[in-house]
């Protein structure tokens, strides 16, 4: 869509982007920083050691406000919104009439009616008009353009900025306080898409730079890219939207049926719940696994997956990886992707047909880095 | 040690005794990043000018590396598969990727010299 210098977005950090080095690249319609000097593999491996801070304003943020937000936004997901307490987060799917996933977000209750949603920087111009769609009276969608949104991730995250926001010390995994750091407003999530502790933290666009400079400037806080987010997101096991699930895929097919409510299982009363509910009966045809591939050759997006002995026949692929990467961390290749049901079993011998050759893979447990999330 | 000379897709060719040792320029490396597999060609495979014979994967993608002359495949870099980081840490000294026997070694004298292809990468950012 936007992919001319001429017509990028850019972030409130768009300087700082710069004045670091980053190297910029059209992603969603922005101009955002893949890299910066240190390389993809240094940023990863630092978040994982200490402590980074990503831009993700290019996320899309909204409040739904009214006290029936919760039950208007269920009649576009399986979750089950009206258990969220106040000062609490969850992961969620908005799913079209067909049960394929429209977007993968994140909600968090606000308290007294007020419901703060993060979606997909590619698809928050379809998320906003298909939420406002089926708002009731009382019920209103505020876009949230005027903010920034960082990511400051790692084990050292979170004792580094308690200091400058004590209320960020007690906050448990997937809480959510509004509160100040050294005096800037912000709304702050203890969650994130790298496997680590850390925090994802909501601005003013006009403060963010600011606070971005204020993290950086802790001790051995490094900048890290779009690369370094995809390589962790990935040795995570954490789909990205557009790779791993789009609108053909089902939360049963993709792995996600825990984020369908229990209550909605048993009222069956979200979009495509038929398809859902058949697949959970009887079993998907495919499905959504991590793969590793053997040696140290990484197998990308849109990679052929083969039954073992199948690449050498030339048939048609059982499977397609989604993403695919050399983990730093995990100092080997990892994916992820779907196959037939009948090979989605850990430990399943596979076929990957890298450029021409048949590449051995196993299916494998995700996360490949075991997450490290605050208890 | 003779001269480098470069192609466009961001080879370099050393010519020594009639065998053409080939890598990827110091500027290649540093806009691939950190190298994390090299796929090599087999020795004995007979190549074109431009034809890709090998790979260089980082964390974030897969390169074609191309042949920059014609001729016939002597060896590859094995010290590569054990160590890629090589390409990033000497990619116009242990980080190379083959060896070949030209099929013309006047062919060389088409691609650029070291001036040339800075003055090329200067054009093309």
């Amino acid at each position: 869509m936007a992919d001319t210098a001429e017509t990028l977005l850019e972030t409130p950090l768009a300087s700082l982007h710069r004045d670091l080095g980053g190297k910029m690249v059209p992603f969603a319609g922005y101009a955002m920083p893949v890299q910066y000097p240190a390389g993809i593999m240094a940023e990863h491996l630092a978040t994982r050691a200490g402590a980074a801070l990503f831009d993700v304003s290019h996320m899309g943020q909204a409040e739904l406000l009214g006290e029936g937000a919760a039950a208007a936004l269920e009649r576009l997901t399986p979750a089950d919104l009206r258990i969220l307490k106040p000062g609490r987060q969850k992961y969620g799917l908005l799913l079209n009439a067909a049960g394929g996933i429209v977007d993968d977000f994140m909600v968090a209750n606000l308290g007294g009616g007020r419901l703060f949603l993060v979606v997909n920087a590619s698809r928050k111009a379809v998320d906003l008009p298909l939420i406002e769609s089926v708002l009731p009276a009382g019920v209103t969608l505020r876009p949230l353009p005027e903010r920034a949104l960082l990511a400051f991730q790692g084990p050292q995250a979170v004792a580094l900025l308690a200091p400058l926001a004590p209320a960020v010390a007690t906050l448990p995994f997937m809480g959510v306080a509004e509160t100040q750091i050294a005096g800037i407003p912000v709304l702050i999530s203890r969650s994130g898409y790298t496997g680590e502790d850390g925090v994802e933290i909501s601005v003013p666009a006009e403060q963010a730079a600011a606070l971005a400079k204020l993290l950086l400037a802790l001790p051995g806080v490094v900048p890290a890219g779009l690369g370094a987010r995809d390589s962790l997101r990935l040795e995570a096991g954490l789909c990205l939207y557009g790779n791993d699930i789009d609108e053909t895929t089902s939360p049963v097919e993709a792995a996600l049926v825990w984020t369908i409510g229990k209550r909605r299982r048993m009222d069956w009363d979200f979009p495509g719940a038929e398809r859902i509910r058949a697949e959970l009966d009887h079993g998907p045809a495919r499905l959504r696994v991590g793969i590793l591939p053997e040696g140290r050759q990484p197998a990308r997006a849109h990679t052929p997956v083969h039954a073992v002995g199948g690449a050498a026949l030339g048939g048609a692929a059982m499977g397609e990886i989604t993403s695919g990467t050399f983990g730093p961390s995990l100092n080997g290749p990892c994916a992820m992707g779907y196959v037939a049901r009948e090979h989605a079993a850990d430990g399943t011998a596979l076929e990957l047909l890298v450029r021409g050759k048949a590449l051995p893979a196993r299916v494998a447990a995700t996360p490949f880095v075991p997450h490290r999330y605050a208890r | 040690m003779s001269q480098l000379k470069f192609t466009k897709d961001h080879e370099w060719v050393r010519l020594e005794g009639g065998v053409a040792t080939v890598g990827i320029t110091d500027h290649a490396q540093t806009a691939l990043g950190d190298v994390v597999f090299v796929d090599l060609p087999e020795a004995g495979r007979v190549v074109e000018p431009g034809d890709a014979c090998a790979v260089v994967e980082s964390v974030k993608a897969a390169s074609d590396v191309y042949a920059p002359l014609a001729g016939t495949i002597l060896e590859s870099n094995e010290a590569l598969s054990a160590d890629p980081a090589l390409v990033n840490s000497a990619p116009t000294g242990e980080g190379w990727f083959f060896k070949m026997t030209p099929a013309d070694l006047s062919a060389i004298d088409a691609l650029m010299d070291e001036a040339a292809y800075l003055a090329f990468v200067d054009s093309q950012s």
